[in-house]
């Protein structure tokens, strides 16, 4: 049965890709509850996310990448990157966004659109860092090897045709427990209640005494930590990364969160779901160049017929 | 019709005068040549994004509409060859048939999903582009392109100040017919729709065809653009030119300038353009010249600080000005 497991092989590739896809899209779905926002930012700090944890690695030195010391640097990697990038997310907000919170919605996307420039060059910068693991920095803007930490070997073992690797693990791994968290966060604590209270409506959440503020903060904080943590799984899923790969990754993510209904959490990880499986399937059955036009081609059907989204909320306007 | 209001009427004074004291060719003309094309493109999206407050991200798929259109009807290497000036008629008409089409099943998305939608067409005409190279000519474009004919005189490609007057010229006519739409029944629906939706709807406005009408309008404009684009460089050229950042740009010269100004989208165009095709690129000839530049630290190389620039520019001008550099007077439209 040669055609199910290619079948298989694609769906667990897609399934992959798209909870990459998913912890991108939650941090662009929550700040989109919360101010409205559009954040372009996003996908480039995702990049500098992956940029930061080559650096860790550089910096870790590890001579062969092979058991508990690889596993010990993907630890490492995930806390810097995730802390890196939530704390960056706060400070673009605090920068570029928090002066911006009653001016018109455009002025804000105009503002998201300035700070991904910066983010995007800040990256090709970084690139030229005079490190072994950026090739010494003699070629900035080339696209970086990053060092196969978890190994490619199938766990299904070697006959299988299926193959199902620590790489897929790990995106397990590191996905369903952030997204179970996140979710407990949001729906049981105090900081959640504040985060959908200031979402519903934020004047009259600062009239109930939140500092909404503090809650758009901690909302960018949280997001960011979340891209932060899909930039390292990402990097060792493809082992190589880009200063241009925040565009794509950026574009997946969004497009991902508006199939799902913006503003829905389990909106963005279904639509994630479904753009990995989409592009995987396009990629292996029809030709890898048309998979974007399909991709988008299924997201204005969808939104045709469900126009906000998979799970989005159908409010009413009121009158 | 109404006189111009003066701050347009001496934009195009001055603009008009300009190359007299430029020479005959030059950076300047490259720069101001993308300056009056991203203008067209600009009040293309004023109409939809400034007066009718719908968010379209997908600029630069109507001018590859346009910019292809021309070139498939008037290049020599396909039969039809209908000559510049059939072909500009042409592809304005295509454009705004192009605007109808996507706007039919989509303009009933609210806010932000018609962004993506918008932004998806996009991607989806860059890639139709991409790929059907047997039509397209992939990366080299379709070329070479007809020059305009003025009765026995024709503009050739190196009289860089004729195609700036030319340039110049439709930016004008551009103008003149938005700000003659901007007052029309359709015009002061658009306001009306963005200011409350519902209200108007109420006071019997059809939101739907009028939000189509501001589409293909826009779509028109952007296709003109396009087109002259094209018949400027006598190519397409590759597919890449019009991507996602071209979108961008012209969505940052639109809210920069002040959404739903002609004039500020005029002034927009001169600031985001400017920057890009003349400051940013002086500025890297100045510090060559100085001796900063140099390859090997990625540091050193002028050219690699442009999107920081941009990017902190664009940041600046939203803080200081929101809501753009020349805001539309309340009263009575935009000036």
């Amino acid at each position: 049965m040669e055609w199910v497991d290619f079948f298989l092989q694609q769906l667990i590739t897609g399934l992959s890709n798209g909870m990459i896809i998913a912890l991108i899209a939650i941090g662009y779905t929550m700040v989109y509850g919360i101010i409205e926002l559009i954040n372009f930012a996003h996908g480039d700090l995702f990049m500098l996310g992956a940029f930061l944890a080559l650096t860790v690695v550089g910096l870790l030195g590890l001579g062969d990448w092979s058991g508990a010391s690889a596993w010990a640097a993907v630890v490492i990697m995930l806390i810097a990157s995730a802390g890196f990038c939530g704390v960056l997310n706060w400070g673009v907000d605090r920068l570029a966004y928090k002066p911006l919170r009653n001016a018109s919605k455009l002025s804000l996307l105009v503002s998201a659109i300035g700070a991904s420039f910066i983010l995007v060059n800040l990256g090709l910068f970084w690139g030229g860092l005079p490190m072994d693991v950026f090739a010494g920095g003699v070629a900035a803007a080339a696209p970086k090897d990053f060092p196969a930490l978890v190994p490619n070997t199938n766990l299904l073992g070697e006959e299988s045709l299926v193959q199902f690797t620590p790489k897929d693990v790990l995106v397990w791994a590191v996905t369903v427990p952030l997204m179970v968290g996140l979710t407990w966060i949001v729906t049981r604590t105090r900081l959640g209640k504040a985060m959908r209270a200031t979402a519903q409506n934020p004047v009259a959440a600062r009239l109930m005494g939140i500092d909404t503020d503090r809650v758009i903060g901690a909302t960018f904080l949280i997001g960011g930590a979340l891209g932060g943590f899909a930039s390292v799984i990402y990097s060792l899923y493809n082992n190589t990364i880009s200063f241009q790969m925040g565009y794509r990754a950026g574009m997946d993510a969004f497009t991902a969160a508006v199939l799902g209904g913006i503003g829905s959490m389990p909106g963005a990880v279904t639509g994630a779901l479904v753009i990995g499986l989409v592009r995987s399937m396009s990629d292996a059955y029809l030709e890898t160049r048309w998979t974007n036009t399909i991709v988008f081609g299924i997201l204005v059907l969808i939104l045709i017929f469900r126009p906000s989204g998979l799970l989005g909320s159908r409010a009413k306007e009121k009158v | 019709m109404r006189r111009l209001p003066m701050p347009i009427l001496a934009y195009f004074v001055v603009m008009a005068a300009l190359p007299l004291f430029m020479g005959t060719t030059g950076l300047f003309y490259d720069a101001f040549q993308a300056i009056f094309v991203f203008s067209l493109v600009g009040l293309g999206l004023n109409v939809v994004t400034g007066f009718t407050g719908l968010l379209n991200l997908g600029m630069a798929a109507f001018m590859a509409i346009g910019a292809y259109t021309f070139a498939i009807l008037t290049s020599d290497i396909y039969p039809f060859q209908i000559g510049f000036w059939w072909g500009i008629l042409a592809t304005v008409a295509i454009g705004a048939v192009a605007g109808f089409l996507l706007g039919a099943p989509t303009l009933g998305l609210s806010g932000d999903y018609l962004a993506i939608v918008t932004m998806g067409f996009g991607e989806i005409t860059l890639d139709v582009l991409k790929n059907l190279d047997a039509v397209t000519k992939g990366t080299q474009g379709i070329n070479p392109l007809p020059r305009p004919t003025f009765g026995p005189w024709t503009l050739e490609l190196q009289q860089e100040r004729g195609w700036y007057w030319l340039l110049l010229g439709f930016v004008l006519l551009a103008v003149l017919a938005v700000r003659r739409l901007e007052r029309s029944r359709s015009g002061r629906a658009w306001l009306s729709i963005r200011e409350d939706a519902l209200a108007s709807q109420c006071m019997g406005i059809p939101p739907k065809r009028t939000k189509m009408i501001a589409f293909a309008t826009g779509s028109a404009l952007a296709a003109l653009g396009g087109a002259l684009f094209a018949a400027l460089l006598s190519s397409t050229g590759e597919p890449a030119s019009y991507d996602f950042q071209v979108s961008i740009l012209a969505l940052c010269i639109v809210i920069v300038g002040g959404m739903g100004s002609v004039a500020g989208t005029l002034v927009g165009a001169v600031v985001m353009v400017g920057m890009n095709s003349l400051v940013l690129v002086k500025l890297a000839d100045w510090a060559g010249a100085a001796g900063v530049g140099n390859a090997s630290n990625v540091l050193a190389s002028p050219n690699n600080w442009k999107y920081l620039i941009f990017g902190l520019a664009l940041i600046l001008v939203v803080r200081l000005k929101p809501d753009g550099l020349l805001p539309p007077r309340l009263e009575g439209g935009s000036s």
